[in-house]
């Protein structure tokens, strides 16, 4: 277990310095610089701020100059507004990671409920509306649903204030993110319980006089799970990058908005911290996925 | 006489679908004695496995019993409420399945779910569910029995887990244990174990057995009674001996030349002809008939009530009474 998540973590390193160097070079690629706009500085000025951020040099030299100062945990500074990256990177995040963790949390309790009730009732009419709705849930996309929660609760009824500085209610957000995780959830689970419920040991564990409420939540539910903890992985993901959609419609200041307007501006420095940080992210949480898993089910080993 | 353990009593049971019922049991009749054997044998689909299920009420959705009792200890557990009825189960009357290698939840230890049975009905604690956990392993034979407590079903063989199985059917000393099959998924050195290993058990604890299978020989030696199914009927009743040397229905005449001999190796078997009767429409007369040799018009039209031919033996079957009038008729003119 130990040797493994060793393992998985050196492994984790090759992927993020990939994930780095392609990033950097397709962005360098990228016509276009951080100062070239249409009201460009004067080529002196601009020559004299190429230089100030060594981008006056060959892209290889940049490169490791950017991976050595990275080493020192140095991310460097935004070129558009000259703060620190790690800080950007900081307060951005905790707004986004708030965001994403509750709606995990919601679309997982919820996905995993509901599917659990449409595989118990299956064929009657909450069977039917569960379903229909998570048909409607994953069709729809996310800036379509999260512009008619605005419209709806936000305009029409009046519950929720529009997000701003002052006003930062997560529930309109984290509904219009969850909503597709949790569909996608409860569609899963319904399948896999029902898979579960037709198992010779469901049959054994009522044999035996287990209560069966019992049956569902310890001897179904587990089994269920194996294949929802699978998707916990790419999940993350969704949240994260998905969140993007989210953030700009409700205007959020999250990561995934400091993340596009980055590579609108060429912000080199931010693209990287933002890219770096993202890999590390997913990869942490691919690996926490995978020994989930194996609390789950015995039969994964890891040797 | 005392009453006996387990009496079912007109037994119909049958599953509700798109395409019509279907009726898997119609009308069976038996009574078990305290510490007998009960061997119940027929091909897939005869009712044998819906039977045993319908006894202990886990029928799968949508199955239901539709008519009839079943009597344990003089109690209609058909109508107890269903919290009742799950102080029954694994304690009272417990059950083995075919498949030992699906029958185990793959998630948990076996110690686990030996001790789950134990703590559903016991007051007995953790450690003394362990202690009794630990006590059935070794007596159902398996080695190593403290190892095994901790291990996931997946480590194990086939006749292990079967004597898991059976490790977790008795560990509350149930009056009667069903055996649906518990040889079918296993090799054949492992089915004599397996079945010596009830037999000896039976001695130890005297529990009555109800033992379904589809192979009548392999039940041969331990039973007190075989019943013959046909599409959920009873066809032929008797001691093994009278069914094995002396069979009066013609389905049963059909398994038994089914059963490969020792002494005609060369011969190729015969297997009956036709195929298993459509539970969705059953016929008015006899269920057999269509692929009975012998078939009469009366077997087309009217069911065929199960009469004596002697003490030990009942068979449904028109032949018997046609030759039991022949051989009336016979005396009367001689």
């Amino acid at each position: 277990m130990l040797k493994y998540s060793v393992k998985r973590i050196l492994l984790a390193i090759v992927t993020i310095f990939i994930i780095a160097a392609i990033t950097f070079f397709a962005m360098n690629a990228i016509p276009g610089g951080p100062f070239a706009k249409e009201k460009a500085p004067e080529p002196r000025v601009q020559a004299v701020l190429e230089a100030r951020y060594g981008l006056n040099k060959p892209v290889g030299e940049q490169f490791i100059m950017y991976l050595t100062n990275l080493l020192r945990g140095d991310f460097g500074v935004s070129l558009k507004t000259g703060r620190e990256i790690s800080q950007t990177i900081s307060t951005s995040f905790s707004v986004s990671a708030t965001l994403g963790a509750m709606a995990i949390v919601v679309a997982l309790v919820f996905g995993l409920l509901l599917g659990s009730i449409a595989a118990l009732m299956r064929g009657k009419w909450p069977d039917r509306t569960i379903i229909f709705f998570t048909i409607l849930f994953v069709s729809v996309p996310s800036f379509i649903l999260a512009t008619l929660l605005l419209l709806i609760f936000s305009h029409g009824l009046g519950w929720f204030q529009v997000w701003s500085v002052t006003e930062t209610n997560y529930t309109l957000p984290v509904i219009a993110l969850a909503l597709y995780p949790m569909s996608y959830i409860t569609r899963l689970t319904k399948s896999s319980m029902l898979d579960v419920l037709g198992q010779d040991y469901i049959r054994t564990a009522r044999a035996k006089g287990v209560r069966e409420q019992l049956v569902i939540a310890k001897h179904a539910l587990r089994n269920a799970l194996i294949p929802v903890i699978t998707y916990v992985g790419p999940l993350t993901a969704y949240i994260l990058t998905g969140s993007l959609v989210v953030e700009t419609v409700f205007g959020i200041g999250g990561l995934g908005t400091h993340f596009v307007s980055a590579i609108n501006n060429r912000d080199y420095p931010l693209v990287m911290g933002t890219t770096i940080f993202l890999a590390t992210l997913m990869v942490i949480m691919t690996l926490v996925s995978d020994l989930l898993y194996k609390a789950i089910d015995p039969k994964i080993t890891f040797d | 006489m005392s009453q006996p353990l387990l009496q079912v009593k007109n037994l119909h049971t049958m599953f509700p679908t798109e395409s019509g019922e279907v009726r898997a049991v119609n009308g069976i009749n038996f009574s078990l004695e305290r510490g007998k054997v009960l061997g119940i044998v027929g091909e897939s689909g005869s009712g044998k496995s819906v039977t045993a299920y319908s006894i202990l009420r886990i029928l799968d959705n949508p199955g239901r019993i539709t008519q009839g009792e079943i009597l344990f200890e003089e109690t209609d557990i058909t109508k107890l409420p269903r919290n009742q009825m799950r102080q029954i189960r694994g304690s009272k009357i417990s059950i083995i399945f075919q498949d030992p290698m699906t029958s185990l939840n793959p998630v948990y230890t076996v110690g686990n779910q030996l001790m789950e049975a134990i703590r559903l009905h016991t007051s007995r604690n953790r450690q003394q569910a362990q202690e009794r956990a630990l006590e059935m392993l070794e007596l159902v034979g398996v080695n190593e029995p403290k190892k095994r407590l901790k291990q996931y079903p997946y480590q194990l063989s086939g006749g292990m887990r079967q004597r898991v199985m059976i490790a977790m059917a008795l560990a509350c000393e149930p009056d009667i244990l069903i055996a649906d099959e518990p040889t079918t998924a296993l090799d054949v050195t492992i089915q004599a174990q397996i079945l010596e290993l009830m037999q000896e058990l039976k001695n130890k604890l005297g529990m009555a057995i109800i033992m379904i299978t589809h192979d009548l020989g392999v039940i041969a030696e331990m039973c007190d009674e075989i019943i013959v199914m046909y599409a959920g009927r009873v066809c032929e009743r008797g001691t093994a001996d009278e069914i094995f040397y002396n069979p009066r229905h013609e389905y049963t005449k059909g398994l038994l030349r089914s059963i490969p001999k020792m002494t005609t190796t060369k011969e190729r078997l015969t297997p009956i002809g036709g195929s298993p009767v459509d539970l969705l429409n059953m016929p008015k007369g006899c269920a057999f008939a269509a692929r009975c040799d012998r078939a009469m018009k009366i077997c087309l039209t009217e069911q065929p009530e199960e009469i004596e031919i002697n003490p030990d033996h009942r068979a449904a079957c028109w032949v018997n009474v046609k030759e039991g009038a022949l051989a009336q008729g016979g005396q009367n003119n001689g």
